[in-house]
C-alpha cells in the first residue's frame, strides 16, 4: 500500500509532467523562431567571413573588434572607429529623443482620451490604432512628401512668403525624428491611456481639494499614478526606435545612417556577416543595459499600486 | 456644545444647477436657499438623486452653480477653484492616494499651502492621534481596513483646518457596527475641533442621531430645515414625514385655526388640535400626520378619536407594533413600549379605540 504521501508526490510528478508535455509545442517554436537564430547570430559573430557574404567556420574575434575600432590596412594599428561610433551615437540620440518626442505628445492625447465619455473614448482610441491598418513604408513615404522641399510644408511657408527658399528637412536627423515619432507615437499613447483609464479621477478631485493647483495635482498625483504605463510606453517606443530601418533608410537618404542601415550594409554590400551579427548582439546589450538602468531608476521612486 | 453664535459659516442663496442642455437638461437644484451657521452640524439628508451631493459638491467648487450664489463668511466663493477654497471633502470613496503612506495623504493639503516641514509633521502627528492612528502613519493606504482609511481621510481633510468639512456620505461603505461607532466619533471630532460640519446622507437614523440640524431634500428641492426632533415631530410635508420614520396620514378637515394650532375634524367626525407648520393658514381638507408611538389604544371608546379593528400584532421585543384598519378602511399603526406582563386584552380582529392626544397630530402643507 502506498503511503497519502506517495500518492501525493506522484500526482504531482504527472502534474509535472503533463504541463511539459502540454506546453512542449508552444517552447519548441519560441526556441526554433527565436533563441535558435539568436544562437546563429551569436557564433557567426565569433566565425571569419568568407569571400562572398557567408561565414568561415573558423573562429575569429576581427568581427568583435571591429565593432568599435578599426585596423589599418597597412600597419595593423587599432583606432576608435569613428564612423561606427558616430552611428551609436546618432542611434541612440534619435532613439532618446524619439521617445521624448512621442511622451511629450502623447501624455496629453492619453489624458484628453481617457477623460472623455466612454463612447467617445472608443471612437478616439479607433482613430489612433487607423494609422496600423497601413503599410510602414507606405506612410514613410507620406511623410517624405510632407517634408521634402517641394512637399506642402515647404510650398506653404514658399507661398506664405515665410521663408525665400525651401527648408532642407528630408535627408537630416530631424526628418528621421519626425518620420520616427509618428511612427511610435501610437505605441506611446495606448500604454499611457491604459493606465489613465483606470486612475482614478476622484483623487484628482480629492487634490484639488486640499489646495494642489492644476500643475500640481498633474506632478504629484496623475504621474505618479500613471508612471506604469509611461514606462511601458517609453520602453515600447525606445526600443524599435533603436532598431528602425525603413525610416531612416528613406527619410535619411542612406547618408544618415542608423545602426539598422549600418547592419544590413554589412550583410549586404560589406560582406561582412560576423561584423553584422556583432553589430546586431551589440545593439540588443545597449537595449538591455538601457532597459534595466530606466526600470530601475523610474521603480526608485516607488509606484505601488493598491 | 457651548453657546453657538449666530454667525453663517455658509450661505446659499438661490443657487441652481442645471445639467446638460436642451431637451436632456435636468435641473439638478432648483433655487435652493440655506444657511449654515458656524460650528454647526449640518446634515442634507434625501433619497438618491434629490441633490444633495450636487449642493455639496458646489460647495466644494468641483461643479459651478448655474445661478445663485455661495457665501462662506460673507463672501462669495462660487466662481473659485476647489484649491482657492478653505473648504475641505471628506469622499464617499475616501479617494486616498495609493502611492502614498497614510502620513504623507495627511500631510498632502498641508504641503500644497506650502507649509514648513516642521509644522506639516507636527500638524500630521497631532491629526493621527486625533483619529487614532499613530501606530498605522508609514502603511500604504491599501494596506489598512476600510474604517481605518475612513480615518484618514478624515484626518486629511481635517488637517488643514478647513474652515467648513463637507462629508459625503463617509460612512455607506463600512459594516453596522462599524458606522455606528464612526457616527459618534464624528460627533466626537466635530465637537473637539469646533469645525463646521456638513454632512450628506440618505440615512435617516444617521441624520437624527448626529445632527444639530437637518436640511431634507427632494428633487432638487430643500423642503424642511430644523433640528433634528422638529423634523420628527413637526414634519411640514408629506414627504418629509414618509422618509424620515413612521408616519400614518389621516385626511381631515379644518374647522378653525387660532394662535399657530388648527382643529380638525376626522372622518369618524371627532375634532381634534394639530399643530401647524410655519406660515401656513390651512383651509378644508388637509392632511394630518400622527407618529405610530404618538397614538394610544383604549379598549373601551369614549375618549377615542378614532376606532378600528386590530388586523395584526407585531411584537419586537422592545415594542409592539399594532396594525389596525380605521372604520374608512385606511390603514393606521400605533406602537406601544412593553412593560412587563402586559396583558390588555388586545386580540388581533377586536376592536380598539385610538386615542391622538393633543400634541400628536401636525397638518402638513400637502
Amino acid at each position: 500500500m502506498a503511503t497519502a504521501e506517495e500518492v501525493a508526490k506522484a500526482a504531482e510528478r504527472r502534474d509535472i509532467r503533463d504541463r511539459w508535455l502540454l506546453s512542449a509545442p508552444a517552447l519548441l517554436v519560441i526556441f526554433l523562431a527565436a533563441t535558435g537564430p539568436l544562437l546563429i547570430v551569436l557564433v557567426y559573430s565569433f566565425l571569419t567571413p568568407g569571400s562572398y557574404g557567408d561565414v568561415k567556420w573558423q573562429f575569429s574575434p576581427e568581427a568583435w573588434i571591429a565593432v568599435f575600432l578599426e585596423r589599418d590596412i597597412f600597419d595593423d594599428t587599432l583606432s576608435v572607429a569613428a564612423a561606427h561610433v558616430t552611428i551609436f551615437l546618432r542611434s541612440i540620440k534619435l532613439s532618446v529623443v524619439t521617445t521624448i518626442a512621442t511622451l511629450v505628445l502623447g501624455f496629453p492625447t492619453a489624458y484628453f482620451m481617457a477623460t472623455r465619455s466612454e463612447k467617445t473614448r472608443d471612437l478616439w482610441l479607433f482613430l489612433i490604432t487607423i494609422p496600423f491598418w497601413t503599410n510602414l513604408l507606405i506612410r514613410t513615404f507620406a511623410v517624405l512628401q510632407i517634408i521634402r522641399n517641394e512637399g506642402i510644408v515647404n510650398t506653404i511657408l514658399l507661398k506664405l512668403g515665410i521663408i525665400s527658399s525651401p527648408i532642407q528637412i528630408l535627408y537630416t536627423d530631424t526628418a528621421i525624428l519626425i518620420g520616427m515619432a509618428y511612427v511610435y507615437l501610437p505605441l506611446m499613447v495606448l500604454p499611457i491611456y491604459a493606465s489613465m483609464e483606470k486612475l482614478d479621477f476622484r483623487l484628482v478631485e480629492a487634490g484639488y481639494d486640499l489646495y494642489a493647483t492644476r500643475f500640481k495635482v498633474l506632478r504629484k498625483i496623475i504621474f505618479p499614478l500613471v508612471k506604469p504605463g509611461v514606462i511601458a510606453g517609453s520602453i515600447l517606443v525606445f526600443i524599435p526606435a533603436l532598431g528602425a530601418y525603413v525610416t531612416p533608410s528613406v527619410l535619411g537618404g542612406g547618408k544618415n545612417m542608423m545602426l539598422s542601415n549600418l547592419i544590413e550594409l554589412q550583410f549586404g554590400q560589406g560582406r561582412n556577416w560576423p561584423l553584422g551579427s556583432a553589430l546586431s548582439i551589440a545593439v540588443m546589450i545597449i537595449v538591455m543595459v538601457a532597459l534595466l538602468a530606466y526600470v530601475r531608476n523610474a521603480g526608485k521612486s516607488g509606484v505601488r499600486h493598491g | 456644545m457651548p453657546d453657538k453664535p449666530d454667525r453663517n459659516a455658509i450661505e446659499v442663496v438661490k443657487v441652481s444647477k442645471i445639467f446638460g442642455s436642451g431637451e436632456g437638461q435636468v435641473a439638478a437644484l432648483d433655487t435652493v436657499s440655506v444657511s449654515i451657521r458656524e460650528n454647526e452640524f449640518f446634515t442634507l439628508l434625501g433619497p438618491s438623486g434629490c441633490g444633495k451631493t450636487t449642493l455639496l459638491r458646489l460647495i466644494a467648487g468641483f461643479d459651478f452653480p448655474t445661478a445663485g450664489e455661495i457665501l462662506l463668511y460673507g463672501q462669495d466663493i462660487a466662481p473659485l477653484p476647489p484649491f482657492k477654497r478653505p473648504v475641505n471633502t471628506v469622499f464617499q470613496s475616501y479617494a486616498l492616494f495609493p502611492h502614498m503612506t497614510v502620513a504623507e495623504n495627511i500631510g498632502f493639503g498641508l504641503e500644497m499651502l506650502g507649509k514648513p516641514k516642521a509644522e506639516i509633521k507636527a500638524r500630521v502627528d497631532a491629526m493621527l492621534k486625533l483619529v487614532k492612528m499613530e501606530a498605522l502613519s508609514a502603511r500604504r493606504t491599501s494596506q489598512i481596513s476600510g474604517g481605518q482609511q475612513q480615518r484618514v481621510a478624515l484626518a486629511r481633510a481635517l488637517a488643514p483646518q478647513p474652515k467648513v468639512l463637507l462629508l459625503d456620505e463617509p460612512l455607506s461603505a463600512l459594516d453596522y457596527k462599524l458606522r455606528k461607532e464612526m457616527q459618534i466619533e464624528l460627533k466626537r471630532l466635530q465637537h473637539e475641533t469646533g469645525i463646521t460640519f456638513i454632512f450628506v446622507t440618505h440615512d435617516q437614523e444617521e441624520a437624527l442621531t448626529m445632527s444639530d440640524r437637518i436640511a431634507v431634500m427632494s428633487s432638487g428641492k430643500i423642503l424642511q430645515v430644523g433640528s433634528p426632533r422638529d423634523i420628527y415631530d413637526r414634519p411640514s410635508e408629506r414627504f418629509v414625514a414618509d422618509f424620515i420614520g413612521e408616519s400614518n396620514f389621516l385626511k381631515a378637515e379644518v374647522v378653525g385655526v387660532s394662535a399657530g394650532r388648527a382643529t380638525v375634524k376626522l372622518s369618524s367626525g371627532t375634532e381634534i388640535p394639530a399643530s401647524l407648520p410655519e406660515g401656513l393658514v390651512p383651509k378644508g381638507k388637509v392632511t394630518i400626520v400622527v407618529r405610530p408611538e404618538h397614538a394610544q389604544l383604549s379598549a373601551a371608546s369614549p375618549s377615542a378619536s378614532l376606532s378600528g379593528t386590530v388586523e395584526n400584532i407585531v411584537y419586537l421585543g422592545t415594542d409592539t407594533h399594532f396594525h389596525l384598519r380605521l372604520a374608512d378602511g385606511e390603514p393606521f399603526i400605533v406602537r406601544r413600549q412593553n412593560s412587563r406582563g402586559t396583558g390588555d386584552g388586545i386580540v388581533q380582529g377586536g376592536k380598539v379605540g385610538i386615542v391622538i392626544g393633543g400634541d400628536a397630530a401636525q397638518v402638513l402643507k400637502d
